[in-house]
């Protein structure tokens, strides 16, 4: 979904949407939109169901890790408020639990109050494509409590705003919910007025999730729970600074180069992509970038990416800081060379990919692998050139060249099922001498639109020993169209 | 008629010049050039493949696009159990480019370049950078010059490659057998210059090649010189 939200195909927000993840008994569902949960559906219940329920009900695959990396993202971005953010989502709860906590302490000022900070935020988060529901609160629970329970962009002024909540907003388990339910302490205000002591000897070894004692204590700041933020990695950087505007910055390429490689060296890392960025007098930036296919530290190899394109740096008056940065990176551990001397045969191919790319275009090298079909243009396809392919050729006789779209010849013949006694291509004309066929190839009608005629395939010799590859496709009075027509398929060497 | 299969692998350090720095490189692993004339594209593609080293190392193919449209790409399932690498520029400068750069990495089983007619970027000095550089990393390069006069070259080999009717096919006498070609060795540097009969066998991915020219003298002198085939 994300992806068809960059394609500009977002689905309407008015049409019912959900997500499935795997459930024991098949598919359930993970998440819906607002229109989907007013037409019924509800989360936890099996996808065949609500699919009776809203026939219109469009689905897609929940992705949980790729939600949690993106709320993690999510709480780097929301630095921009307070230092101390953190995104709420522990292991093994529910998603519709998670959520980001800032700790504002401090902060709520730079921002125009209260109000306004929570008002920005909800507006910095739709501008991202994100329903947001902020609340502000003097602990971590009772702004959990807010956020979900309470009135839009809460914030709390005393401790008995927080009495008319459910007691689902104790971030409680599900079992422990129902219990209270069935004891009849249904706001955290009935919960609060009962003795402490009570409540202690119940749950007494319980663990938080499941002790409302420990929740409701978290709740009013009791129990501590402060906010502990991931730190920002730091990022693979080398620096140029220069005393004077430049134009070329060719000479101070190596030394950022071997800055940099030491820089992942240390770390075990290789870079996947590389960013090269100037600072211009005039205050303007000009940056090109080069991506490599497998991770690599190699300071030549990587110099060598961007050895071509330094002349589509505009510089302008001249340039006094250069840049060098990995903005991706993959862990690579040291590798020790062989004994001989030699290098990696990946490794190098590897290079040799990056170098093609450089200087060609991503898609300009492919790896030819084979797939299973008997259809000769689909029994070949174009990998990646470091994907190992995973089919073996069948082993029948097969032109060397093929060509493609194949070319309509015009054939003279004995007779209409026969094979080709001349045939007429690129404005010549050859006889057959020898021939070998026909080998039938039906059309695969798994993937064949109807209608689609099979081929009889001809090798055939002419006088000159030219070795062609020729099919008829469809027979005649097959009802699939009028008389077969003949093309030429491939060249045998 | 004398059949004699061809040696794979051979260091050619015995028949260098005293002056020249005695290296083992293993024989083919330089520039050579195919000419193909217009028909004989797919004949110039199995005479290539078959001399070139068996094994699990990718076979970089680069094509200019009028090669590539005349005479249709290498096809896999056609070419048994190989790696390719394919790649299909434009420009034949790009083609010499990237064929440099393919040369760089040892990684290879080789380089085949296919170009058509004779553009300018082909030159003798574009050429002799091959040359060099495949000397230097010991890889061989071959380049097939389809549709394509036989200009000044610094091609260590340049053989010329017709089709002739194929062998006769033991099964079906109807059918066209095993290919042959005629090739022909009309300048080298390392062999002696010679016109030979090639036939491919296709399951054991053999290359034979006889004499075609019953020449008595060059054949005494093949012999005398203690070499039945070239190099």
């Amino acid at each position: 979904m994300r992806q068809a939200a960059r394609r500009g195909e977002a689905p309407c927000d008015d049409a019912p949407m959900a997500l499935a993840a795997e459930g024991p008994h098949g598919p359930v569902i993970h998440a819906a939109n607002r229109a989907a949960r007013a037409a019924g559906v509800t989360l936890g219940a099996r996808l065949a169901d609500m699919r009776a329920l809203v026939p219109t009900l469009r689905v897609d695959h929940a992705d949980p890790q790729g939600d949690r990396a993106a709320l993690r993202q999510l709480a780097l971005w929301a630095r921009r408020w307070c230092p101390w953010t953190a995104a709420d989502a522990p292991e093994d709860s529910p998603a519709e639990t998670h959520g980001l906590i800032l700790d504002t302490t401090g902060s709520a000022h730079l921002h125009g109050g209260e109000p306004a900070m929570l008002e920005g935020m909800e507006a910095g988060l739709s501008t991202l494509g994100f329903t947001a529901r902020p609340a502000l609160a003097p602990t971590w629970g009772a702004a959990w409590a807010l956020a979900r329970f309470g009135p839009v962009r809460a914030i709390q002024a005393a401790a008995e705003d927080l009495d008319p909540l459910p007691a689902a907003a104790l971030r409680l388990d599900g079992e422990t919910l129902l219990l209270l339910n069935r004891l009849g302490l249904r706001t955290i205000g009935t919960l609060a007025a009962l003795p402490r002591l009570s409540l202690a000897r119940r749950f007494a070894r319980a663990a938080p999730p499941q002790n409302p004692l420990i929740r409701l204590d978290q709740l009013t700041g009791k129990l501590p729970e402060p906010v502990s933020p991931p730190g920002i990695p730091e990022p693979f950087r080398a620096d140029a600074r220069l005393a004077e505007p430049i134009f070329d910055p060719t000479h101070h390429l190596p030394g950022l180069f071997a800055d940099l490689c030491g820089q992942l060296d240390r770390a075990h890392r290789g870079a996947r992509r590389l960013a090269l960025t100037v600072y211009r007098t005039d205050g303007e930036t000009r940056r090109i970038e080069a991506a490599c296919a497998s991770a690599s530290r190699d300071a030549a190899h990587l110099a060598f990416l961007f050895r071509d394109r330094l002349e589509r740096i505009d510089p302008g008056f001249g340039f006094d800081l250069i840049s060098l940065e990995a903005p991706l990176t993959e862990p690579l551990a040291p590798r020790q060379p062989d004994l001989a001397g030699g290098t990696d045969a990946a490794v190098e191919l590897a290079q040799l990919a990056d170098r093609l790319a450089a200087r060609f275009g991503k898609a300009a090298l492919s790896r030819l692998a084979a797939v299973e079909s008997h259809i000769p243009e689909r029994a070949e396809t174009r990998l990646p050139p470091l994907a190992a392919p995973k089919v073996e050729p069948a082993d029948t006789e097969r032109p060397q060249r093929l060509l493609s779209p194949a070319e309509e010849v015009l054939v003279l013949y004995a007779v209409p099922e026969g094979p080709p006694a001349q045939f007429r291509w690129r404005r010549r004309t050859h006889r057959v001498a020898r021939y070998q066929g026909p080998e039938r190839i039906a059309p695969e009608w798994w993937q064949d639109r109807p209608g689609t005629r099979l081929r009889d395939y001809f090798k055939v010799e002419d006088e000159a020993g030219h070795r062609y590859w020729l099919y008829r496709e469809g027979v005649q009075g097959d009802g699939r169209g009028g008389a077969p027509r003949w093309f030429l398929h491939g060249i045998f060497a | 008629m004398i059949p004699c299969a061809m040696p794979r692998t051979e260091a050619h350090s015995t028949t260098a010049p005293p002056f020249r720095r005695p290296r083992l490189v293993p024989a083919g692993a330089t520039l050579s050039e195919v000419f193909a004339p217009s028909g004989a594209e797919a004949a110039a593609a199995g005479f290539v493949l078959a001399r070139l080293p068996r094994g699990t190392a990718p076979i970089l193919w680069l094509q200019d696009h009028p090669a590539a449209r005349e005479s249709g790409r290498p096809y896999l399932p056609g070419l048994g159990p190989r790696s390719l690498l394919l790649m299909q520029l434009s420009r034949p400068a790009d083609v010499l480019a990237a064929a440099e750069e393919g040369l760089r990495c040892a990684a290879l089983a080789g380089v085949v370049a296919e170009l058509r007619g004779n553009p300018p970027a082909v030159s003798f000095t574009a050429l002799k950078r091959l040359a060099l550089r495949a000397e230097a990393s010991g890889l061989p390069c071959w380049l097939i010059r389809q549709a394509a006069a036989e200009d000044l070259s610094a091609a260590r080999d340049r053989w010329r490659i017709a089709p002739l009717p194929s062998a006769a096919n033991p099964d079906d006498p109807r059918a066209p057998g095993a290919p042959r070609w005629r090739v022909e060795l009309f300048r080298s540097r390392s062999g002696r210059p010679g016109e030979w009969v090639a036939s491919h066998d296709r399951t054991s991915d053999r290359l034979d090649l006889v004499a075609a020219v019953p020449d008595g003298a060059l054949d005494a002198a093949g012999r005398a010189a203690g070499r039945g085939t070239l190099r």
